[in-house]
């Protein structure tokens, strides 16, 4: 295969320059993203530190939102700093469908055989 | 980010020469690429799930565990470790922001971006050494942690009422009496691994049967838990540390490139988009980690 980005009018490489009010639009986005990511990231700090011993029901919808938060950033780094939000549809699904759908039934799949296993006893 | 809006055939699309979704070659192998270093990670933190499930009452917590804070001897569970998943998302940020650059061809912002991104990843591998170095060491001088073969393996910790540690005083008095001591004594209680506390007598009982005090942590034995609980520490940072260590790398022979004027030439900066992806990728993994590994 040729190596197309080495090539000087590489057509995509170029379709991706952009002026000084692009670039300004751009950071300020930036900015919000970072700053959506920290405080979700502390939110989550002070959710495990102070309900960790509030009874096994607080614990688990505390689990949960850990997973909602997770896939919030995940979703914002994907989408935006990894820029896939912005590319071609075929490419983001391309990436996206098989890992999601792979991933999703493995954790769903071993997470309830160990519980399973746990259940009956041989987890000791 | 100006969207080519002119159609193309699917004769040409597929014909050869023309990418059907609009990234070249090497953009759209950094993202296969990366799916595929994803399901590795996703296999990593699956297994680490299945275990945690297996053995749910006696998996350590990770408040108990990573407590330290370089500096100081206050008690701030995992505020080391949030400290260090900030490190990586600024270093992130400042990768969107060579991007920017680059895409304006302003060279020496991406100079300035990429040079404050490799001080990032620097900052974490270097975090990430002194959370190793603590972990293998263990918490305090001395450990009060104890693997009971009356207790299937696992490890009991003495806890103290008003939170002092009997076990600085001396190396010479074996470590179990001197537990016992504390526990006769009312000063102290044994925590099961599976968070019961026993009464005195049971207590002693489980000590005098041939009772091992741990200290640290390596792949046999830890004073926190369970074997797994370190050998999965050890795997999934580890191979995190490492793609983090190879993206500096990357990053560093991408910023000489830069000063060099080798995409100048080019005519775009499209190669740090590229390893942008790859550094984006190793912050969007510790956020997994973070969460499945840490905090539940």
């Amino acid at each position: 295969m040729e190596r197309d980005d080495l090539i000087k009018d590489n057509e995509y490489a170029l379709s991706a320059h952009h002026s000084e009010e692009e670039g300004s639009a751009v950071r300020s986005k930036v900015v919000k993203v970072t700053i959506i990511l920290s405080l979700l990231t502390f939110v989550e700090v002070c959710m495990g530190v102070w309900l960790s011993d509030r009874g096994a029901f607080t614990w688990q919808m505390v689990k949960w939102g850990f997973i909602i938060m997770t896939a919030i950033k995940a979703g914002l780094i994907v989408m935006e700093f990894m820029h896939l939000g912005h590319e071609k549809k075929a490419l983001k699904w391309l990436v996206l469908a098989p890992y999601i759908g792979f991933i999703l039934y493995l954790a769903f799949i071993c997470l309830t055989e160990a519980t399973y296993i746990f259940t009956v006893g041989g987890g000791n | 980010m100006s969207e080519d809006k002119t159609e193309i055939s699917s004769k040409e699309a597929w014909g050869g020469g023309v990418s059907p979704v609009k990234t070249s070659y090497g953009k759209q192998m950094m993202w296969f690429f990366l799916v595929s270093d994803a399901l590795t990670f996703g296999a990593l933190l699956t297994a680490l799930g299945f275990m945690k499930h297996k053995f749910e009452d006696v998996w350590p917590l990770c408040e108990d565990v990573f407590y330290h804070f370089p500096g100081t001897h206050t008690h701030l569970p995992l505020m080391y470790v949030a400290l260090m998943t900030f490190i990586l998302i600024v270093s992130s940020v400042t990768m969107v922001m060579a991007v920017e650059a680059g895409h304006r061809l302003d060279k020496n912002g991406v100079i300035k971006w990429l040079a404050a991104t490799v001080v990032g990843g620097l900052i974490f591998l270097g975090s990430q050494a002194w959370e190793w170095d603590t972990f293998i060491r263990g918490n305090e001088a001395q450990s009060t942690a104890f693997i009971l073969p009356s207790d299937n393996e696992n490890v009991a910790h003495v806890r103290f009422a008003d939170d002092h540690h009997i076990f600085n005083e001396s190396g010479e008095i074996n470590p179990v009496e001197l537990a016992i001591e504390a526990i006769n004594s009312g000063e102290a209680t044994l925590e099961l691994a599976n968070r019961t506390t026993v009464s005195n007598s049971d207590a002693i009982k489980f000590l005098k049967n041939n009772a091992e005090q741990v200290q640290g942590a390596n792949m046999k034995k830890n004073e926190y838990g369970l074997p797994l609980y370190a050998n999965f520490f050890f795997c999934i940072t580890g191979f995190h540390g490492f793609h983090v260590f190879s993206g500096v790398l990357f990053n560093l022979i991408i910023l000489v490139q830069v000063m060099k004027g080798t995409y100048d030439k080019r005519g775009h900066f499209e190669m740090i988009e590229k390893t942008g992806l790859y550094w984006h990728f190793i912050d969007l993994v510790w956020v997994f980690v973070f969460t499945f590994f840490y905090l539940i």
